[in-house]
């Protein structure tokens, strides 16, 4: 063999070796993590423990940080979509003004909202601007000001808004917004109510 | 009303020199308004009144409100007739006082 | 009268009249919003000495001298990593291992070490509620904390992270900080992943990123405006986890140390300057 060719097979073994320990130290982390979550919350009981169990979505995401490859992208997008539940009657609108109060309640889930005293919020202004009157909104979502307005209030976009809240991986693989309807935070009617406020005409978010 | 206040006063003034003398006092500056988590109201319980005095003789005194936060920073100046002794009184709801004394030195 | 509450209506009445009648666009909006929100933040810092948190770094010192627990004896013979006693600095080279615990450890899981195996205290009695509700000053074991950080001041952060123990902390602490989990799918990348994002009007810092790491971890412990309290970092951790829906996580717990491993060697070589002034 060639010194080119022996520094070649030496520099290919390498990357494969390599290769093959990252695999090794996920793995190994995987356990781990469980490990030290479960040891870290000595007073949680077996349903808050369920919490900590991630499902292969997000394990993918963990494991990528938030940049799958295509193939995985690919893979979540059909699965997180397959898990969107419709309202019966096909209606995606509900109300605009419940709504906007949940669009601006953060109460639900959080360990000193037991037992609760009201319905789980989707806390929408914590990362996105809606309205023009709300100005303590976040940014580590996009600006929703003007949604459906400027999306001609069409239906397919009035579905897009539903999936998009439901379940944003089905449209964002990996994306950072919760799983509101898959995860459970919000009902079916819950959700209809954040779509009228995206795309009703007479929501604020389209009147500015 | 038990955590020492802190104070701070100029090592060594001049005779006529302007000087802050700065004041810290743990205190909750309970409004009276909050609510505790099972809704009942937390009690008022407030500092209203700051005094200083120097020599004797009052310096500053302060009307303490609901504004107030809770462990007010309070600091004002005086013109430094001399060496002396300051008194600094706080006075809560209920009458409960908190009194320091500490000493100016001039060169 | 000078008063932090009285600076923060000042900032409050600058920053409603701001945006008073304006009809805001998203761009210009946001900015002026960013640029009131310093103003507000540089007015609480102008004067260190007013900061309430001074009053739990006496408390803290007077704790760390005075004999208490079953065994009667003060926490001076703690060694920080420097040595029994030895303070000054201390606080910058952790977090790290600990041959007598045989653990890594933080500057609060130390503190409770040694109030567990010198003073006698009971770790179940310490680990019981160990951080403050609103209004409520810091308990003990934060003050003295506070008080240990505060003796590190100017310094710059500077674990070494060479014990292997410790490089598993960190590698632990990495892996945690990107680890989606709980109902909201939230990871610590989640937030504090991106540079110049907010929570409603709260500014994110981009943890994972050095130059801004150093910035912000030496302002830990801070006192906190709205909750009148002095917070240290093991609260702050326990307070993130209560936002993003997980349970309590134990103070001290391997959890914890490893993410502010993770931290405090992202912000190596930052300017440790305690106690920090927050909302």
């Amino acid at each position: 063999m060639s010194e080119r060719s022996r520094v070649f097979v030496l520099l290919a073994y390498i990357a494969f070796a390599g290769a093959s320990y990252a695999q090794q130290m996920e793995v190994a982390d995987e356990a781990r993590i469980d490990a030290v979550m479960h040891a870290a919350f000595p007073k949680a009981n077996s349903e808050w423990l369920a919490r900590l169990k991630g499902d292969q979505t997000i394990l993918a995401c963990s494991k990528s940080r938030d940049a799958p490859p295509a193939e995985v992208a690919r893979t979540i997008a059909a699965r997180e979509g397959a898990t969107i539940q419709y309202p019966a009657d096909g209606k995606l609108i509900g109300d605009w003004e419940k709504g906007e109060s949940l669009a601006q309640s953060g109460y639900g889930l959080r360990f000193t909202d037991y037992p609760p005293t009201r319905e789980n919020g989707g806390n929408c202004y914590a990362c996105h601007q809606l309205t023009n009157e709300e100005v303590s909104y976040g940014t580590v979502g996009p600006s929703l000001l003007e949604y459906g307005k400027i999306r001609k209030f069409s239906e397919a976009e009035a579905k897009a808004a539903y999936d998009k809240i439901y379940n944003s991986h089905a449209t964002f693989p990996c994306s950072l917004m919760p799983r509101f309807g898959t995860n459970a935070v919000l009902t079916v009617e819950q959700i209809k109510d954040l779509v009228a406020l995206l795309m009703s005409p007479e929501s604020p978010v389209n009147r500015p | 009303m038990s955590a020492k206040p802190r104070i701070r006063l100029p090592d060594s003034v001049t005779i006529g020199e302007i000087i802050e003398i700065k004041t810290l006092m743990a205190h909750p500056m309970e409004t009276g308004a909050r609510r505790n988590a099972d809704g009942t109201l937390v009690p008022r319980l407030l500092l209203h009144t700051f005094e200083a005095k120097f020599q004797g003789k009052e310096v500053f005194r302060a009307a303490l409100h609901t504004g107030t936060a809770a462990n007010p920073f309070i600091s004002f100046f005086m013109k430094v007739p001399g060496p002396g002794e300051f008194e600094f009184i706080w006075i809560e709801d209920g009458g409960g006082r908190t009194i320091e004394r500490k000493t100016l030195k001039t060169t | 009268m000078k008063n932090i509450r009285n600076k923060a209506c000042a900032a409050a009445l600058v920053l409603t009249s701001a945006f008073a009648g304006t009809g805001l666009t998203q761009q210009s909006g946001s900015d002026s919003i960013e640029r009131e929100l310093d103003t507000y933040r540089s007015m609480m810092k102008s004067d260190p000495w007013s900061n309430p948190a001074m009053l739990d770094v006496d408390r803290g010192e007077a704790l760390w001298k005075t004999p208490a627990g079953p065994n009667n004896v003060s926490l001076e013979q703690c060694d920080l990593g420097l040595g029994p006693g030895k303070v000054d600095g201390a606080f910058a080279m952790l977090p790290r291992y600990f041959t007598d615990a045989d653990r890594v450890m933080d500057v609060e899981a130390r503190l409770l070490w040694c109030m567990e195996n010198l003073q006698g205290f009971d770790r179940v009695k310490l680990l019981t509620r160990p951080h403050p509700s609103a209004g409520m000053p810091v308990k003990d074991l934060g003050a003295i904390a506070t008080y240990l950080a505060y003796r590190s001041n100017g310094r710059s952060f500077s674990a070494t992270f060479s014990h292997p123990k410790e490089k598993a902390a960190l590698a632990l602490g990495e892996t945690l900080f990107f680890h989606r989990t709980g109902p909201m799918d939230f990871a610590c990348s989640t937030c504090h992943g991106e540079s110049g994002k907010r929570i409603r009007l709260q500014s994110l810092p981009f943890l994972s990123k050095p130059q801004e790491a150093r910035k912000i971890l030496g302002e830990w412990p801070a006192y906190r405006v709205s909750t009148a309290h002095v917070m240290t970092m093991q609260h702050r951790i326990y307070d993130c986890f209560w936002q993003m829906r997980l349970p309590e996580v134990e103070l001290g717990s391997d959890v914890s140390i490893a993410l502010i491993s993770y931290l405090v060697k992202q912000a190596d070589g930052g300017e440790i300057k305690i106690p920090g002034m927050k909302r």
